[in-house]
């Protein structure tokens, strides 16, 4: 096998174990990990962003294809750093005006499209059919979802009071949303599930001869860590000295 | 081709009166008038009709005896916008084929997409709504507005915090400046931050988003001026600790336990962290509100926080802490048009069931209206 290789998998194997420390408590181990992945995530971000956004998608087009209106978009990048400079820091604004402008733009018909008229053609559907059996599973469907649409959006109203009627379809629609929760509660575990095993997976085949018994190894040196720690750390005040001990007689 | 954005031509052509199954139509394509041309389709003589196309009425003629085809750029044919191409039609029974001559088509893209008329008057509709609503809450600033318990809980959090004399740590989500629910977010985040200025209480907003942290830096500045409290605003209130969704996890993870906030406000847009985030939260006893309408994440934010605002009480819960005329007024339009489109339902259901029993089309261009064209 080659060394990279099996450098690698002992540094995931490693760093896997010293987030999962994290299971037992907030620990010397887990604090490493963490400030190693926010640190190596940034550094990642710096680099991606200078390739794929500096070079690729500006110096690029405007350096050698000519199109210097991109400039226009990188001079207002520049002015979200002036907010550096607290005399011109007001500059800044311009940058986050037309950013949340054209955000609105954007989302505006999108919402309109998703949320509202997919929304709407979902649940316009007929609730009787010309059919033998004038009410089948499909109709029965059909009544569910419209039932389900109109006492949730009646639960989102907020300018009237929820009472009497109101109140009753309201309820409806908080059960309504209750039973979506649950099942998305159940799905969602089940994914997360997923990503544990997959962990797992790596961890046993980690564990392996052809890895050094990297994981096996990494689990007895954390807990040997951790205990150490915890030792070195019952010895210590919650201010950070060390008690002083009476000593024997 | 109407309303498309370029890169594709719509063919359309007479039905002969003996088209029939035995019979079907070819459709070539060729980049000069003289050929060579290559065939692109094949279908029954007695299909692909304009009427079949799923238009709306307001942007297409649905003539019956008229065959339609479009022509889209794929991997392997690239139609550049301003320049002709040329296409023919053969119709043939197998043995004998008949070849109409060669036309030419230029692909434009258009200004307007018309299949999205409906989505624009919407918007128009519900615009001005809004803007009722609004001039009208101007007028008569004490509108009702119904009580949202995760907000009442708002100032209670902030209470606690200052009487433990531990901060708060305010979330602002995953999502960047163009989330609704971020900006919902930030305007939150301004009344948290009026209170936490008046008790003096320290805030903590860690971001993921330069652009929203620096938009919730002028936002909690903001509101320490106009609490009176400028000289109480940190600068490092605000910080950004990464972009990476997991290591960001991981940090927050981390500042819950070593600085322990007495209260965590998670609001607008999370993904896969937000069960990581709350449930360090809850085991650190913090008291916990959630704000979202990340439909997949609100079971995990009830079962970990004290209270959770369910997707739309998250706009809300602005103009109801706020209790600003703009704000109120937005959410009372909003309402209105929510019942405009109860109503449309309610009657869109009626009309779709009695053309499904008596097999009529008459209300089709009613249904049309709250169709999502492309």
């Amino acid at each position: 096998m080659a060394t990279s290789v099996l450098i690698g998998a002992w540094v995931a194997a490693g760093l896997t174990l010293f987030m999962f420390s994290f299971l037992y408590k907030d620990n010397p181990f887990f604090r490493f990990g963490e400030h190693l992945y926010v640190g190596v995530s940034m550094g990642y971000t710096i680099v991606r962003i200078h390739y794929d956004v500096m070079m690729k998608s500006l110096y690029g087009p405007v350096a050698q294809e000519g199109k210097w209106w991109l400039l226009v978009p990188a001079l207002l990048g520049l002015l979200v750093l002036t907010r550096f400079i607290p005399k011109v820091s007001w500059l800044s604004r311009i940058s986050f005006a037309v950013i949340v402008g054209f955000g609105s733009g954007v989302a505006i018909p999108r919402i309109i499209s998703s949320n509202i008229l997919q929304q709407v053609q979902g649940t316009l559907k007929p609730l009787l059919n010309a059919g033998s059996s004038r009410f089948g599973m499909a109709e029965l469907n059909a009544l569910l979802i419209l039932t389900g649409v109109l006492t949730v959006l009646v639960y989102f109203f907020f300018s009237i009071e929820h009472k009497g009627a109101i109140k009753i379809a309201a309820r409806i629609g908080v059960y309504f949303l209750m039973v979506y929760f649950g099942a998305a509660f159940g799905y969602t575990v089940m994914a997360r599930m997923s990503l544990v095993i997959g962990r797992f997976d790596d961890l046993i085949l980690f564990a392996s001869r052809d890895y050094a018994y990297a994981s096996v190894v990494l689990l007895i040196l954390v807990t040997l860590g951790l205990l150490l720690w915890e030792r070195g750390s019952t010895g210590l005040t919650t201010g950070g000295q060390r008690r002083t001990q009476t000593p024997p007689a | 081709m109407p309303g498309d954005s370029g890169g594709s031509v719509g063919l359309s052509w007479r039905a002969a009166p003996f088209d029939g199954p035995p019979l079907r139509y070819q459709v070539f394509f060729g980049e000069q008038e003289r050929g060579p041309y290559t065939q692109l389709a094949e279908f029954p003589a007695n299909s692909h009709y304009k009427s079949d196309a799923d238009r709306p009425w307001w942007s297409w003629d649905r003539t019956k005896n008229v065959h339609f085809y479009q022509v889209k750029s794929t991997r392997t044919l690239n139609l550049v916008n301003g320049r002709p191409y040329f296409f023919k039609v053969a119709l043939t029974d197998g043995t004998q084929s008949l070849e109409g001559p060669g036309r030419s088509a230029v692909p434009e893209p258009n200004l307007f997409n018309w299949n999205k008329a409906n989505n624009f008057l919407l918007m128009i509709v519900f615009s001005t709504l809004v803007l009722i609503s609004i001039s009208q809450a101007k007028r008569r600033p004490n509108i009702f507005l119904r009580r949202i318990p995760g907000l009442d809980a708002v100032e209670e959090a902030i209470g606690r915090a200052t009487e433990m004399g531990r901060p708060i740590l305010y979330l602002t989500g995953s999502d960047d400046m163009s989330s609704l629910s971020t900006i919902a977010a930030t305007v939150i985040l301004g009344q948290v931050a009026k209170r936490t200025a008046a008790l003096d209480t320290q805030l903590k907003v860690p971001h993921r988003d330069p652009i929203v942290m620096a938009v919730c830096q002028e936002i909690v500045k903001e509101s320490y001026l106009e609490a009176g409290r400028p000289d109480a605003y940190r600068e490092d209130s605000n910080f950004f600790i990464t972009s990476d969704q997991f290591s960001y996890a991981a940090a927050v993870d981390g500042i819950m336990l070593r600085e322990r906030p007495a209260a965590n406000f998670f609001m607008g847009f999370y993904y896969a962290e937000a069960l990581l985030l709350t449930e360090t939260g809850a085991g650190t006893g913090a008291i916990q509100i959630a704000g979202t309408d990340a439909d997949l994440q609100l079971p995990f934010f009830i079962t970990t926080c004290d209270y959770t605002l369910i997707g739309e009480e998250l706009y809300a819960a602005s103009a109801y802490l706020s209790r600003e005329p703009v704000l109120v007024g937005t959410l009372r339009g909003q309402d209105q048009g929510k019942a405009f489109l109860l109503i449309s339902m309610v009657i869109g259901t009626i009309l779709a069931t009695i053309g499904a029993l008596t097999g009529t089309q008459t209300f089709v261009p009613v249904l049309q209206l709250f169709r999502d064209f492309k």
